[in-house]
């Protein structure tokens, strides 16, 4: 599966703040937040039951449409796009949030709850829902809230929220083609692993014991059939 | 419906037991009929493959469900929990039971540790006064230890250690960067460490099976068949004999009696249709798991058996214990900034410590060893979370937003270092399952009810546990992550069941008035009754238990196939 922007793109309407008018095409300033759309087809070796609970999770609709605006919005500012391996929109995050809120039953209120103590706060502090205040008002109250070491108690609720949203994003991100090449993960494939590589070494100042690797496998010699002595000796 | 056939033997359970009981008694040209609750499993047809799956091809990128407790790309169908099937625990009870319907049951997706059991591990008793001696001794099980490491692989080293035998052993693979900070820890800390025992093949067996390619994914089932699972390595040999008809989505309520107090079958539900069946037999072999095969010892009542059948004694379902278990993580500095590389290796650890400190004076009884963890693992569910945590070890703030995110990521990638502990508890009568008298499950089959409290003496190892991570981590060069856990939290000490390691619940003695079994695993009240769990071990050693089973299970086969040779069943 290659993800890439250029595929189905889902959009929503940054809609203004008239409740319901989200779906209502063309209104208002007619901003529009996009990102990949996700498969909802997917066979990795499921049993029957699994496939029928995806089925269900996948024909759940649990998000309005305003809570998945606001989780697009805020998944882009924690990861943006403008970056050679694509943004959170660029993987689908609020498709995964909206999947895996879903799934993980105790997801639900932290994410709704938080999204309307968001709404609550942007509307005190700027008049208006957080996806409907301006760029840099909103970047303001995620100054507020972005780092865990802030005690304010009013502020508590956002950190939390805030805290969790980051993680289903980057979770979300480093578990799609692009995150994997982001972090530039090199596993998941065959190979015949032979130890820490040289250079990797010295640069830890680390070697292996000479006895220990006396022990190890011959990789030159994996393929030929185990035989042992009688004194439990690998003899090929 | 009934069987046509009269089996020589019927199984029942497709795991670590069956399996090899079902292999070994076909070879010797028995028919054998193997009963197993689950759906027949290969790793292999895609339909039932996870290996290899990147975690996109996952909607919840491999994150735990109640159907696939341990992350979603696990191969195990089952898990903590069974739609249907429950179990309950009695008031002061925390008992965890993991089950497993599958072919193959819990061996398709276990760690691969494969330790035998020491001299010392069958005669506890003689050591330290507490509980009860094996019948049977490390020179019984030895032969059958040797043929099994031939049969199945496994890797590992001879180091000759007193009570950590030496095996016919492949070679291990070289440790990872992770495992070299530990050795060094290790080093500085006076506590030994050597090459992990592992049931996967870096080297080739036979032409039947492949080699391992370094996935790091043998909790999801080898599509090349390169670990040791029961359905792969045993039963499609033994299917291949022609000599075996496997029952699958087949229940077993009960063994059926007859007058003489003998079995003459099983009592089966077929679980996709609902409809009872009948096998008939000449000779019935429980390897259900432990605790599966107690509840159809204690559900087989009959006049003859009123109790349960092998319950004379009231012993079945007695004794019941798992391994202790604690775990603690730090942070390698060290490990920082890592340069970025295939370092997979094999599904689980290139290095552990043995138990090293027997005979020291300490205020519990027996030992555990421990199992190293780390490394740069493939991303699934759950990484990300805390992404920047380690920067309050750096003066840094956590949190933030924004592309600066993606260095904390790669910064930390790999940085951990984790020990996990496994050690040995004392057995106890008084720790024990029992059929609970008000519920069945949806098959009509009541249900195990258990009953289990740690004493001190698994506490008071617990703590030294806490102690021993706490040290090696940091001479290792880890900054510890989270909280010691104290008395208050038995010292991180995991629940009764929690490590999946629990046996003793039919164990094998001489006595008939204390113990279910012979030591041959045959039944003391039917002769021709086998157990070839982990059902029959008298005690559990701080070594995990499946190469013991295999071991004894080969030796109940050889037992009843020497049985029946001579006419005696
Ligand atoms: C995650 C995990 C990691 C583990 N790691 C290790 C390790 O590293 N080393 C180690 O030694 N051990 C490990 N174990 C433990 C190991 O898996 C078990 O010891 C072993 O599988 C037990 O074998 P068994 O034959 O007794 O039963 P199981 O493997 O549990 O198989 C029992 C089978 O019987 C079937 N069954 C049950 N009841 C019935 C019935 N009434 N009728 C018909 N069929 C029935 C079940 O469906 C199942 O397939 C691990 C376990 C888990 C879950
Ligand atoms: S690590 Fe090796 S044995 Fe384990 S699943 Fe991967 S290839 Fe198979």
């Amino acid at each position: 599966m290659n993800m890439n922007r250029r595929e189905t793109l889902k959009s929503l309407l940054l809609a203004p703040l008239a409740a319901g008018a989200a779906a209502t095409a063309g209104c208002a300033s007619g901003a529009r937040v996009s990102w990949t759309e996700l498969p909802r087809e997917y066979s990795y070796g499921r049993t029957e039951a699994e496939q029928q609970r995806d089925r269900e999770l996948f024909a759940e609709s649990w998000f309005s449409e305003h809570e998945l605006v606001t989780i697009a919005v805020l998944c882009d500012i924690i990861l943006p796009s403008d970056h050679a391996n694509g943004g959170a929109l660029d993987a689908g995050l609020p498709d995964f949030v909206e999947f895996i809120v879903k799934d993980r039953e105790n997801l639900k209120l932290p994410v709704r709850g938080g999204i309307a103590w968001l709404d609550s706060y942007a509307v005190n502090e700027f008049g208006a829902d957080f996806v409907n205040i301006d760029e840099p008002q909103r970047l303001a109250i995620c100054d507020r809230i972005a780092w865990t070491d802030v005690e304010d108690p009013v502020l508590r609720p956002g950190i939390r929220f805030f805290s969790l949203m980051r993680d289903l994003t980057l979770t979300g991100y480093y578990t799609t083609e692009q995150g994997l090449l982001d972090l530039g993960y090199q596993g998941n494939v065959a190979n015949v692993w032979d130890g820490v590589p040289a250079e990797v070494l010295a640069r830890h100042g680390l070697q292996y014991e000479p006895e220990w690797l006396d022990k190890c496998v011959d990789q030159s010699r994996r393929d030929i059939i185990a035989t042992w002595d009688d004194e439990m000796n690998l003899t090929s | 419906m009934s069987s046509s056939e009269q089996y020589d033997a019927i199984v029942v359970g497709s795991g670590a037991g069956g399996g090899m009981a079902t292999w070994r008694l076909a070879q010797a040209g028995l028919r054998v009929a193997l009963v197993e609750a689950g759906p027949w499993y290969d790793p292999a047809d895609d339909s039932q493959r996870t290996q290899f799956r990147y975690p996109w091809e996952s909607p919840r990128r491999g994150a735990s469900t109640r159907l696939r407790p341990f992350g979603d790309f696990n191969a195990c169908i089952g898990g903590w929990e069974l739609d249907g099937e429950p179990f309950t625990t009695a008031p002061d009870t925390d008992f965890m039971w993991w089950r497993a319907r599958m072919l193959g049951g819990r061996t398709n997706h276990w760690g691969r540790i494969s330790l035998r059991f020491g001299p010392l591990d069958f005669k506890r008793s003689d050591v330290d006064g507490l509980g009860d001696n094996w019948p049977i001794g490390y020179e019984d099980v030895k032969p059958y230890y040797d043929q099994v490491d031939k049969l199945i692989g496994v890797f590992g080293t001879n180091e000759g250690l007193p009570n950590d035998p030496d095996g016919y052993f492949l070679p291990p693979p070289k440790p990872r960067l992770h495992e070299l900070y530990y050795i060094r820890g290790a080093r500085k800390a006076g506590v030994p460490v050597y090459p992990s025992r592992l049931s996967i093949l870096t080297k080739r067996i036979n032409n039947d099976r492949g080699i391992c390619v370094y996935c790091r994914q043998c909790s999801r089932a080898c599509a090349l068949h390169a670990d040791f699972s029961s359905s792969m390595v045993l039963i499609y040999p033994a299917v291949a004999t022609g000599r075996v008809d496997v029952f699958t989505n087949t229940m077993v309520r009960k063994v059926d009696t007859g007058a003489d107090g003998r079995a003459t079958g099983v009592s089966c539900i077929d679980r996709g249709n609902r409809r009872e069946l009948r096998i008939n037999g000449r000779s019935v072999v429980l390897a259900a798991s432990a605790c599966g095969s107690a509840r159809i010892l204690l559900n087989s009542i009959s006049a003859r058996h009123s109790s349960g059948l092998g319950n004379s004694s009231g012993h079945v379902g007695r004794y019941l214990h798992d391994s202790t278990g604690a775990s603690r993580a730090a942070f390698l500095p060290e490990l920082m900034d890592r340069d970025i590389y295939n370092e997979d290796g094999v599904g689980g650890m290139h290095v552990y410590t043995p138990w090293w400190l027997e005979g020291a004076n300490l205020d519990f009884a027996r030992g555990y060893h421990l199992e190293i963890g780390g490394g740069m693992g493939m991303p699934s569910y759950g990484f990300g979370f805390a992404a920047n945590q380690y920067n309050e070890f750096l003066g840094q703030r956590v949190g933030g937003y924004g592309n600066g995110l993606r260095d904390d990521v790669r910064r930390f990638y790999g940085s951990r270092l984790s020990i996990a502990c496994r050690g040995e508890s004392v057995p106890q009568y008084g720790n024990y399952c029992e059929l609970d008298p008000s519920v069945v499950d949806e098959w009509g089959i009541p249900v195990l009810r258990f009953n289990y409290r740690w004493t001190d003496q698994e506490i008071n190892q617990a703590r030294h546990m806490q102690d021993t991570m706490e040290e090696l981590l940091e001479a290792s060069g880890g900054i510890l992550l989270g909280s010691k856990p104290g008395p208050e939290r038995q010292y991180g000490l995991t629940q009764p069941g929690e490590i999946i390691h629990e046996v003793g619940t039919t164990r094998m003695g001489d006595d008939p008035a204390t113990s279910v079994t012979n030591r041959y695993g045959q039944l003391h009240d039917a002769d021709n009754v086998f157990v070839a769990d982990a059902g029959t071990f008298v005690s559990q050693a701080d070594k995990n238990p499946t190469w013991t089973i295999l071991s004894l299970a080969w030796r109940t086969s050889d037992y009843i196939i020497e049985q029946m040779r001579q006419r005696n069943l």
